[in-house]
C-alpha cells in the first residue's frame, strides 16, 4: 500500500496532481484574504514573518503566515507516515545561507518566488514572463556549474532531534500567532493594519492548505527550479508536467473566481514593470536556488523531512528579507499618483546588491568544486 | 568488479548526474548508493530512460542500486 502511493506519487501523474492542486487552491487563499495574485508566495511569506518578528520593519508586510507552517509541518507529517523522516546536514551550511540571503534579495527585488511568478503570470501579469525568463537564465548558469563538478559536499547523517528543529520553530511560530503574543506597545510582533500584510485567509484555511500542500510537495518532490534545471541539464520532462499542471489549473481557477486581469505590464497587483530588474533579480533568485539544490518552497519540504541544511537556506531566506527591506533593497509596486502612471521598482541600493549577489554566486559556483577542497 | 558510485549525502541533482555520467562510460553493472528515496527514484528514473535495468536493494537506511544494460 505505502510503496503503490509511493509509486504514484514519483510518476508523471503523481507530479500533475501536485501542481495542479497547488495551482487550484492558491488562487482560492486570494479569494479567501490572501493579497491580489499572491494566494502563495513562499518568499513574500517568510518576509512577512520576518516583518512579524521585527526583523524588519516595513509595517505594510508583517504577519505570521500560517501557509510556511503549513508547508513544513505537511512535510514532516508525510515524511512520518512513508518512514522518510531523516536528519542530515553538515554540507556547507554557511554558503546555504548565504545562498539563502541573495534568493530572497533577487526574489523580492522581483516581488515574488517562482511560485508566485506563476501564479502572477496566471492571473494576466506579464512581468511574470520577464521574471521566469531571468529565472531560468539563472538556473541555465546554475547547471554549467554543475556540469562542471559544482558540489556543497555531503551531508551527515546526524541526531534525529536536530531534524526536529524546523518543525519544532514552525510550531513556535504558529502558537505566537495563536496567543497573538505582544512583548510591548512598540514591541513584537508586528502586524500589518494595512498593505498586503494584512490581507490573509483566516488561520485554519491557511494552515490547513499550507498542509495539504505541504504533504503533496513532500512525495512527489515538487520543485520549480528543479522543473526548469532538469530540462536543461537533460531534457527531463517530469517535474516541469508539475508546473505546467499549476499554470493551467490558476488559470482555470482565476477565470473562475473572476481574479484573471486583461493581460498587461502596468499596474499590476503588488508587482513593478521595471524589465531589466524584474529579469536579473530573478537570474540572481534562480541561481542561487540552482547552487543550492531546490526552489524556496522545495527548501521547505526538505526542512520538514529533516534536512538541516535546508533549514539554515530558509533561515538564511528569513534574514536576507530583513536586509532587503532594511536596506531599501526589495522592489516598490507601479503606482498612479495623481493621475500618472508611475513605474515602480528597485533604487540604487537593490540594484548594487543584485549585482554583488550574482557576483558572490558565481564565486561560489566557481570555486566550490570536487577536488578544489583544501 | 562493478564500479561503484557512492552518491550519499549529496544534494539534488549530483546523484544523478554522477549514476550518468557512469552509465554513459559504457562500464556495466554499476552500483549506485544513495541515502534518500528521492535520489533513489531519481536515479531509478534517470536510468531507466537511458534503457538500463535497475536492481534496487535497500541497505540498512540507505539504497544500492545496481544498473545494468
Amino acid at each position: 500500500m505505502s510503496e503503490g502511493l509511493t509509486r504514484f506519487f514519483a510518476s508523471r501523474w503523481g507530479i500533475v496532481l501536485a501542481g495542479a492542486v497547488i495551482g487550484v487552491l492558491a488562487p482560492l487563499l486570494q479569494k479567501a484574504g490572501n493579497p491580489p495574485n499572491m494566494g502563495i508566495c513562499v518568499a513574500c511569506f517568510e518576509r512577512d514573518i520576518a516583518g512579524a518578528l521585527g526583523l524588519q520593519r516595513v509595517a505594510a508586510v508583517q504577519y505570521v503566515r500560517p501557509e510556511i507552517a503549513g508547508f513544513v509541518l505537511g512535510s514532516t507529517v508525510a515524511a512520518l507516515l512513508f518512514r522518510e523522516f531523516k536528519a542530515r546536514s553538515g554540507s556547507a551550511p554557511i554558503v546555504r545561507f548565504v545562498l539563502g540571503v541573495f534568493a530572497m534579495i533577487g526574489a523580492l527585488v522581483f516581488m515574488g518566488c517562482p511560485w508566485r511568478a506563476l501564479l502572477r503570470l496566471s492571473a494576466g501579469d506579464l512581468n511574470a514572463v520577464v521574471g521566469l525568463a531571468g529565472l531560468a537564465t539563472g538556473i541555465f548558469v546554475g547547471v554549467q556549474f554543475l556540469r562542471a563538478g559544482y558540489s556543497l559536499g555531503r551531508s551527515q547523517k546526524t541526531y534525529t532531534a536536530v531534524g526536529w528543529i524546523m518543525p519544532v520553530l514552525m510550531i513556535g511560530l504558529l502558537l505566537l500567532l495563536v496567543f497573538e503574543v505582544t512583548v510591548s506597545d512598540s514591541g513584537a510582533l508586528f502586524f500589518s493594519e494595512s498593505g498586503p500584510g494584512s490581507m490573509h485567509a483566516p488561520l485554519l484555511i491557511s494552515l490547513g492548505t499550507g498542509l495539504i500542500i505541504g504533504f503533496l510537495a513532500q512525495r512527489t518532490r515538487f520543485c520549480t527550479m528543479g522543473s526548469i534545471r532538469d530540462v536543461l541539464l537533460m531534457g527531463d520532462a517530469h517535474l516541469i508536467s508539475g508546473l505546467g499542471a499549476l499554470a493551467v489549473a490558476a488559470v482555470v481557477t482565476n477565470l473562475i473566481l473572476g481574479q484573471l486581469n486583461p493581460p498587461a505590464f502596468f499596474g499590476q497587483p503588488v508587482a513593478h514593470s521595471q524589465h531589466l530588474w524584474n529579469y536579473l533579480g530573478m537570474a540572481l533568485a534562480g541561481l542561487a536556488f540552482a547552487l543550492a539544490g531546490g526552489c524556496p518552497g522545495r527548501q521547505l519540504f526538505l526542512a520538514g523531512e529533516g534536512d538541516g541544511d535546508a533549514g539554515v537556506f530558509v533561515l538564511g531566506m528569513i534574514v536576507g528579507a530583513g536586509l532587503a527591506h532594511n536596506f531599501a533593497l526589495a522592489g516598490a509596486p507601479d503606482q498612479v499618483v495623481e493621475g500618472v502612471n508611475t513605474t515602480g521598482g528597485i533604487g540604487p541600493y537593490g540594484m548594487a546588491a543584485v549585482v554583488l549577489g550574482l557576483v558572490v554566486c558565481m564565486v561560489i559556483g566557481l570555486t566550490m568544486r570536487h577536488g578544489m577542497e583544501a | 568488479m562493478a564500479v561503484q558510485v557512492d552518491a550519499r549525502g549529496l544534494s539534488c541533482p549530483q546523484p544523478v548526474i554522477l549514476a550518468r555520467r557512469a552509465i554513459k562510460a559504457g562500464e556495466f553493472p554499476i552500483q549506485v548508493l544513495v541515502e534518500t528515496v528521492t535520489s533513489r527514484e531519481n536515479v531509478l528514473r534517470a536510468a531507466e530512460k537511458l534503457g538500463c535495468t535497475v536492481a534496487v536493494e535497500e541497505m540498512g537506511d540507505e539504497f544500492k542500486l545496481t544498473v545494468e544494460r
